[in-house]
């Protein structure tokens, strides 16, 4: 091994700063919808009729159950292409990582549903209160508190599964850790760099995570 | 105000209520007793809906409950019901635990419903714990909020499923304390309790239930110095040493 050169490094920070501000929108925009589809998808699965919960639980199975690699590649040069007529890495990025990670989410959200006692809503339904007015007001809180943990890996998972879209061209952190290693024929300076970049980010989720953990502790 | 008739339900083969005939009118205050496994409390929850009953029909002021398509929630709090683990909602305080249905379901002006649900926990003496969360309560406080969560509703009748049972001992009175101010007030009450001195002070009938059956209807005195069947004999043989 040659010497390490942090000058090369320091030559590409621009390429690995663009990487990084694609790298954090992926991870967030595909934490936020992930999360919308992912208790959207909860709750049709647990709907009371078989049949119109069956496509969810399909989605569930086929997402959970194929390679993310292999979504990335259908969505971006299928799916995508077919809807707006050219391929675009950044949509087929996030929506393959939102597609994919919402089938996890939507089952820790069932997990902590019906870790909430059958008591609440009975209580709620005395009240008088309606089924989806229990759900959002008594349900949910609690289960959000109960999945927080879980959901917290599914970040961190999704943050670092991000790098996948380096195969599609998407300019985020690998894809350029793998063109610097490319210009240069060096193997330690990229790839330990982009490793780096990406244990901060999830150091950085993980710590937002705690900090939200304990401000929802305060009733219990 | 609740007529039961020939009501009948079972889990599975097993059959938990047999063929169950009483009435309930404006200013009673029903005790149900009996043995664990007797039915007691499958009885109320099906008055409360909370169960759907396999046969036999339930009328609530000439309402069929017992229809498919009645949903416990039309009923909007007509119908108040207490259960032994309190089932507070840990997420509110005690004053949003009391305001939430007024204000979801009436659609009662926030204030409003504050001040009604101060003027409640007063009641149930817990003037001064309007902010502070269910975790923080003790059992006897936390079913004392439970008893005030469903007053704001201002139902027609109450329904008690053994509200002192998970409590302990030195905590069973102040519950029973408001229960009593209740009844003294003149409101409808169906109470399942093993607390037969409570029960014959402030009931006007007691039921006996044992095999899915009401073994027993009488005033309390009468049931409890003069009971006719031999269960209902055994039983209080049994529970009033």
């Amino acid at each position: 091994m040659t010497s390490f050169n942090f000058q090369l490094i320091i030559d590409y920070l621009p390429y690995f700063f663009k990487g990084i501000i694609y790298t954090i929108g992926f991870s967030i925009a595909s934490i936020a919808l992930g999360t919308v589809f992912g208790l959207l998808i909860a709750l049709g699965k647990m709907l009371p009729n078989k049949f119109l919960a069956a496509p969810f639980k399909g989605y569930v199975g086929l997402f959970r159950g194929t390679p993310l690699l292999v979504q990335i590649l259908v969505i971006n040069f299928g799916v995508v292409p077919l809807v707006l007529g050219k391929s675009n890495s950044i949509v087929a990025g996030i929506l393959a990582l939102s597609l994919n990670s919402s089938a996890y989410i939507a089952e820790i959200f069932r997990s902590g549903i019906q870790a909430v006692s059958e008591g609440q809503g009975e209580a709620a339904a005395t009240l008088g209160l309606s089924p989806n007015q229990t759900m959002l007001h008594i349900i949910l809180p609690q289960a959000v508190k109960i999945i927080l943990p879980p959901l917290g890996n599914e970040f961190i998972s999704l943050i670092k599964d991000s790098s996948l879209a380096s195969v599609i061209s998407a300019p985020e952190v690998t894809y350029w850790a793998q063109a610097m290693n490319a210009q240069y024929y060096r193997v330690w300076e990229p790839y330990l760099t982009s490793g780096l970049i990406y244990l901060i980010l999830t150091l950085s989720i993980s710590s937002i995570l705690h900090s939200v953990e304990r401000r929802l502790a305060v009733n219990d | 105000m609740i007529r039961v008739e020939h009501l009948q339900k079972k889990f599975g083969n097993s059959e938990v209520l047999k063929d169950i005939n009483f009435k309930v009118d404006e200013n009673d205050v029903v005790v149900i007793i009996g043995p664990s496994g007797s039915g007691k409390s499958t009885l109320l929850r099906c008055v409360a809906k909370l169960e759907n009953a396999t046969s036999g029909d339930i009328f609530f002021n000439d309402t069929k409950m017992t229809e498919e398509d009645h949903k416990l929630c039309e009923l909007k709090g007509k119908l108040g019901m207490v259960f032994q683990h309190f089932n507070l909602f840990p997420n509110l305080t005690v004053l949003q635990n009391i305001t939430l249905a007024p204000i979801l379901v009436k659609k009662i002006e926030k204030k409003e419903a504050v001040e009604d649900a101060k003027y409640l926990l007063d009641l149930v003496g817990l003037g001064e714990k309007a902010g502070a969360y269910p975790h923080s309560l003790s059992g006897g406080q936390k079913q004392r909020v439970a008893i005030a969560r469903s007053l704001a509703m201002h139902p027609q009748l109450m329904l008690f499923d053994e509200p002192t049972s998970a409590l302990d001992p030195e905590m069973v009175g102040e519950v029973l304390q408001v229960m009593k101010k209740l009844a003294n007030e003149g409101m409808t009450m169906i109470i399942v309790t093993h607390e037969m001195g409570f029960a014959r002070q402030v009931s006007n009938r007691v039921l006996f239930m044992d095999g899915g059956h009401i073994v027993e209807e009488n005033t309390p005195d009468e049931l409890f110095d003069h009971p006719i069947h031999q269960r209902t004999q055994d039983f209080l043989a049994k529970v009033l040493v």
